[in-house]
């Protein structure tokens, strides 16, 4: 792996920026560890921790119905668990809000390392959440195309960090 | 005990400008208030009307966010206990409606409804100020003091219950709007819609 094909927290942070995130409501995985501490260091951004991913959802359509704009920094596994949640405090309330999910599993060669993988797509597909996959700093836009389809639907959108280039650890 | 039709009007004489989250009072806040700052979201997901209200407070730091918890999304949540102590939102009041039933569904026992004590949770978990009530006059006695220090503050109040049994179906709808349009109206009054 090269830093040519892989996701740097950097490309991420500079997403965030671009598309007007304020909130960071989160819960660490093992591939975010650098860009938490961009994350930390940024004097304009509030790092929200939650105990458990579901909290997510609740927390941010606060944030959203009070004006701010939010982001939710969780791994797959949680965003299964958070099911419920995501039906009713973000989609239920219209929260235009993109969701950054680790794809814990996921490699490109289709050989899943990890049960949840299996699940992801096809929670999301069951939910009717639009999804992007984003593997490397190429893939960055999507980033923004995700930011931009949120606020038209008024409904979350998730983009999954592929897991295989563990772009975020160095 | 309490009722909660009490409880709430003796907090309505001490809302001034505050943003009312009515959560499980929301039947009866409603004969008090209804505008745009008033926030009945029903049952959007069990379990997060407290997160809601961190997210609203920390986005409105300068208006006092008030919201009605219940004892059973505060036992299907206790970790955002700890995340609102860290936040430690000055401007949050947290009060929560103990029946110790799950009354929508026909007043089954909460687990632990006798032995728990709220207070002591969100004590532990960090909030400088949580406290119990259980009789109306001391409670309404108590609430200056609760609003004249920043929260967050959690006050856990005993209130009978109100048991539903008529099927979910059949019951009256006490709310005017979807959940959504109150999100909607409320950033419209805050100017963020």
């Amino acid at each position: 792996m090269t830093a040519a094909n892989s996701l740097s927290p950097e490309t991420v942070m500079a997403q965030m920026k671009a598309n007007g995130v304020t909130d960071i409501v989160w819960l660490p995985d093992s591939e975010t560890n650098f860009l938490y501490l961009l994350m930390s260091s940024d004097p304009d951004l509030r790092l929200v921790g939650v105990t458990r991913e579901g909290h997510a959802m609740s927390i941010a359509a606060g944030l959203f119905a009070g004006g701010r704009k939010p982001m939710i920094l969780i791994q797959n596994t949680g965003m299964l668990e958070s099911g419920d949640s995501i039906r009713g405090w973000l989609m239920g309330l219209d929260v235009p809000v993109v969701m950054l999910v680790g794809y814990r599993g996921y490699t490109r060669h289709g050989v899943i390392t990890d049960t949840v993988a299996h699940y992801t797509e096809r929670f999301l597909m069951a939910f009717d959440i639009p999804f992007y996959l984003v593997e490397n700093d190429d893939d960055a836009d999507r980033i923004a195309i995700a930011f931009k389809q949120a606020e038209q639907t008024r409904k979350p959108v998730v983009v999954l960090v592929g897991d295989e280039f563990h772009g975020f650890n160095r | 005990m309490m009722n909660t039709a009490d409880l709430i009007e003796a907090f309505a004489k001490h809302r001034g400008d505050a943003i009312v989250i009515s959560g499980r009072g929301g039947r009866h806040w409603i004969r008090q208030s209804d505008t745009a700052l008033d926030i009945p979201l029903g049952d959007p997901a069990m379990g997060g009307h407290a997160g809601f209200g961190l997210g609203l407070a920390l986005a409105q730091p300068n208006k006092r966010v008030v919201l009605f918890d219940s004892e059973g999304d505060i036992l299907m949540s206790l970790g955002q206990l700890p995340t609102i102590a860290e936040q430690a939102p000055a401007n949050f009041y947290h009060f929560v409606l103990d029946n110790e039933v799950y009354a929508t569904t026909g007043g089954q026992p909460v687990p632990g409804s006798k032995i728990v004590d709220y207070a002591g949770i969100a004590r532990s978990s960090g909030y400088p100020r949580a406290m119990s009530f259980s009789e109306l006059d001391e409670f309404t006695a108590a609430l200056p003091g609760i609003f004249a220090a920043p929260g967050p503050v959690f006050v856990s109040c005993k209130v009978y219950p109100e048991v539903e049994n008529t099927p979910i179906g059949q019951r009256v709808r006490w709310r005017k709007k979807s959940a959504a349009q109150v999100v909607a109206d409320l950033r419209g009054a805050l100017g963020a819609g």
